[in-house]
């Protein structure tokens, strides 16, 4: 790996956090990868604004107006802005609400739901409002990568950020180019 | 006081909440002398899983359900195979799957109550609260304690490969089918467990101990902490000891008593109910007898770690017994309630997992390929396991084509959602009541929610996000003050 430290900032939108465990799975080589480097906002550190980066992993797609609000965050601060795992790319399994009208969703979920004492469906200001549809990251900013997996095995993550540093494309080897 | 925008308050925002798993922010109302009137943690997210997961073929549910949270995958995926079990009338497994999947748990515990731990909540513990933000994380702790971290990303190293051994993957890997399990170990990451696995029970003694001590370092702070008195909620077995798999529900009061015992899981909608709230995408549970006596915003109660080594009469491995021992002396009068106590008896829970698996590891079934079991087709299956963060429930209804009807899943986290919130406003009260808000401060609160290792990934069925923007209003609206974190951690 090359001497100069990278900036790389993380965060998930509709995801279920499995991207950030798997890049955590780099495991001991988390080590090495501190020397070369630093983390802005990510959910493992407590920075909470994101600022110039080299490097953004988005894990997860667009479910709610909060999400849109933070990929643009994401894309205008980052250099390189990688779609990480199948919510991001394709919506994932998530996507899976968009055959169903989003107000029937949250009334099974909140109102005619089992054993519920109440039917009230959280709308307080304080709560984003949710997309109609999920959409993956590609459909509102460029993307410059895709990462498939789901979750993108962690040698995957350690290829991107050892190719980002030593400024050549990234070649994920077939065994780690994932689409389960 | 259902409105946050009440005239007469201030409000004040901590979002995103950083070092749990998902989304969720803080926000507290102040009157004009600072005083607070109104403390809440609300989960940003929802993805509406018991919805669309209707009409899919319900062997796919733990495949499809594993995916609400990456964190606990597992626990998600075991609780949907012991409901699968009971649809295809399968009551007991065969030996070998059993132990698989009991493998596949501990392994599971063990990686997550290392990540908590280590990843996300020993900064605050080693560094202090109001520690520099820049450092307060795992590279920081990377950086000054180097042998500690290097520990725990090796425990949660090993958890993870004991998970791959059995699922053939990390995170969202396939193991159970209706009626048993998929394949055996895998022999060659079996070598790495056997050569590895006496260091790890070790080290997670060590994590015991480390967490004893930093519990104890200031006992007036480990004692006052945002503790809060409630009844424990978990799965005991048949004598009343610890279990994460199998056994009924026990309850036990604040006190101590025993309010239910060997509570069976089919009825659990005669244990608790749910409500929801217009703030919240996470539901609040409650239990049913106690707030039919009581009313109002009675029977909230606590699950995970803290309630189930409350709960417990013993602990089956001799290690995490003399610390579970221990712990009760020290810390419980006569149950713990300390909110700090969640990371100690999270590190008991983990040795005990360790001390399983070495156990288990000497077991020749986990090769035997007896692993399915049959049994006569039924309508629903109510799976009930204890997940890293406490109770969890999966029930589900099928029609005769083998689709899901009905779903309603209770996650661990949202069992601790009233918990939470009492966390939020006692530390509120106890540290920012009438004081000067400063960053510190406000991360005393996250530290509170933090304890509870929520998921609130899992929570909403669904999954947030946020950055630091504390605004002070006065009581017309107006902006007096405010305080931004900008992505250096620094305040402004
Ligand atoms: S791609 Fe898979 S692992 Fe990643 S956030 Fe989505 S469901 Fe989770």
């Amino acid at each position: 790996m090359a001497d100069q430290k990278i900036k790389v900032a993380t965060c998930s939108l509709g995801g279920c956090f499995g991207c950030h465990m798997s890049l955590l799975d780099i495991d001991e080589a988390l080590i090495e990868v501190e020397k070369h480097v630093q983390f802005d906002r990510s959910p493992i550190t407590d920075i909470k604004n994101i600022s110039k980066c080299d490097l953004g992993l988005i894990e997860g797609g667009l479910c709610n107006e909060e999400n849109v609000h933070v990929l643009k965050d994401f894309r205008e601060n980052c250099k390189v802005l990688v779609a990480v795992g199948a919510c991001a790319i394709n919506g994932g399994l998530p996507a899976m609400r968009n055959g169903i009208d989003v107000q029937d969703c949250l009334k099974e979920v909140y109102q005619t739901g089992y054993n519920l004492t109440t039917d009230i469906i959280p709308d307080d200001p304080e709560i984003p409002r949710l997309q109609e549809k999920v959409q993956p990251l590609h459909e509102l900013v460029k993307v410059d990568y895709f990462l498939p997996g789901c979750p993108p095995p962690a040698p995957a993550f350690l290829e991107l950020i050892t190719a980002l540093l030593e400024g050549r494309e990234p070649n994920i080897d077939y065994p780690h180019r994932r689409f389960d | 006081m259902e409105n946050q925008t009440q005239a007469g308050l201030r409000r004040i925002a901590i979002e995103p909440i950083s070092r749990v798993e998902g989304h969720g922010k803080i926000t507290l109302l102040l009157d004009d002398e600072g005083h607070v009137k109104q403390a809440r943690l609300h989960i940003v997210e929802f993805r509406g899983f018991e919805k669309f997961i209707e009409g899919r073929p319900y062997y796919e549910l733990p495949l499809l359900v594993q995916r609400l949270c990456g964190i606990c995958p597992v626990s998600h995926h075991l609780a949907a195979a012991k409901a699968i079990d009971q649809i295809n009338g399968v009551k007991q497994l065969t030996p070998a799957a059993l132990k698989l999947r009991q493998l596949l748990h501990w392994g599971q515990l063990l990686q997550s109550h290392a990540l908590h731990f280590f990843h996300l909540a020993s900064p605050d513990l080693l560094f202090g609260y109001d520690s520099d933000v820049s450092k307060r994380n795992i590279i920081g702790v990377l950086k000054e304690y180097p042998e500690i971290a290097v520990q725990g990303v090796k425990i949660r190293k090993f958890g993870q490969e004991v998970i791959r051994a059995v699922s053939g993957k990390r995170i969202h890997g396939i193991a159970a089918l209706p009626g048993g399990m998929n394949q055996p170990l895998d022999r060659e990451v079996y070598q790495y467990l056997t050569a590895e696995i006496d260091q790890i029970v070790e080290w997670s003694k060590d994590a015991v101990e480390l967490a004893r001590r930093l519990c104890l370092e200031d006992t007036e702070l480990f004692n006052s902490f945002a503790s809060t008195e409630s009844p424990y909620m978990s799965l005991t077995d048949e004598k009343g000891g610890l279990e994460f798999y199998d056994g009924n529900l026990r309850v036990k009061n604040a006190d101590g008593s025993i309010l239910n015992d060997q509570f069976p899981n089919e009825r659990y909608t005669d244990l608790i109910q749910e409500e929801a709230k217009s703030w919240s995408y996470m539901k609040f549970p409650f239990l049913r007898s106690i707030r039919e006596a009581q009313g109002g915003d009675s029977g909230w109660y606590r699950v995970g770690p803290l309630a189930r080594i409350n709960n417990c009469d013993s602990i089956s491995t001799p290690l995490a017994e003399h610390y579970r021992q221990d712990f009760m002396k020290i810390a419980g009068n006569p149950l713990a309630h300390q909110n700090l106590a969640f990371h100690w008896a999270r590190m008991i829970e983990a040795l005990h997992c360790a001390e399983s698996i070495q156990k288990v590891l000497a077991d020749p079934d986990l090769f035997s390929l007896d692993l399915v079991a049959k049994g006569n087709r039924q309508s629903s299956g109510i799976g009930i396991i204890e997940a890293p963060r406490g109770t969890l429930f999966h029930h589900y209804e099928v029609n005769d084509d083998d689709q899901v009807t009905m779903a309603n899943l209770i996650v661990s986290t949202t069992s601790n959602n009233f918990a939470m919130n009492e966390a939020v406003c006692s530390a509120a009260n106890q540290h920012i009541d009438g004081n000067e808000v400063t960053p510190g401060l406000l991360n005393l609160l996250e530290v509170a929610v933090r304890s509870y290792d929520p998921c609130l990934s899992c929570a909403t069925h669904a999954i947030g996000k946020m950055p630091l923007h504390v605004e002070m209003l006065d009581s017309k609206g107006q902006l007096i003050h405010q305080l931004s974190k900008n992505s250096n951690g620094e305040f402004s």
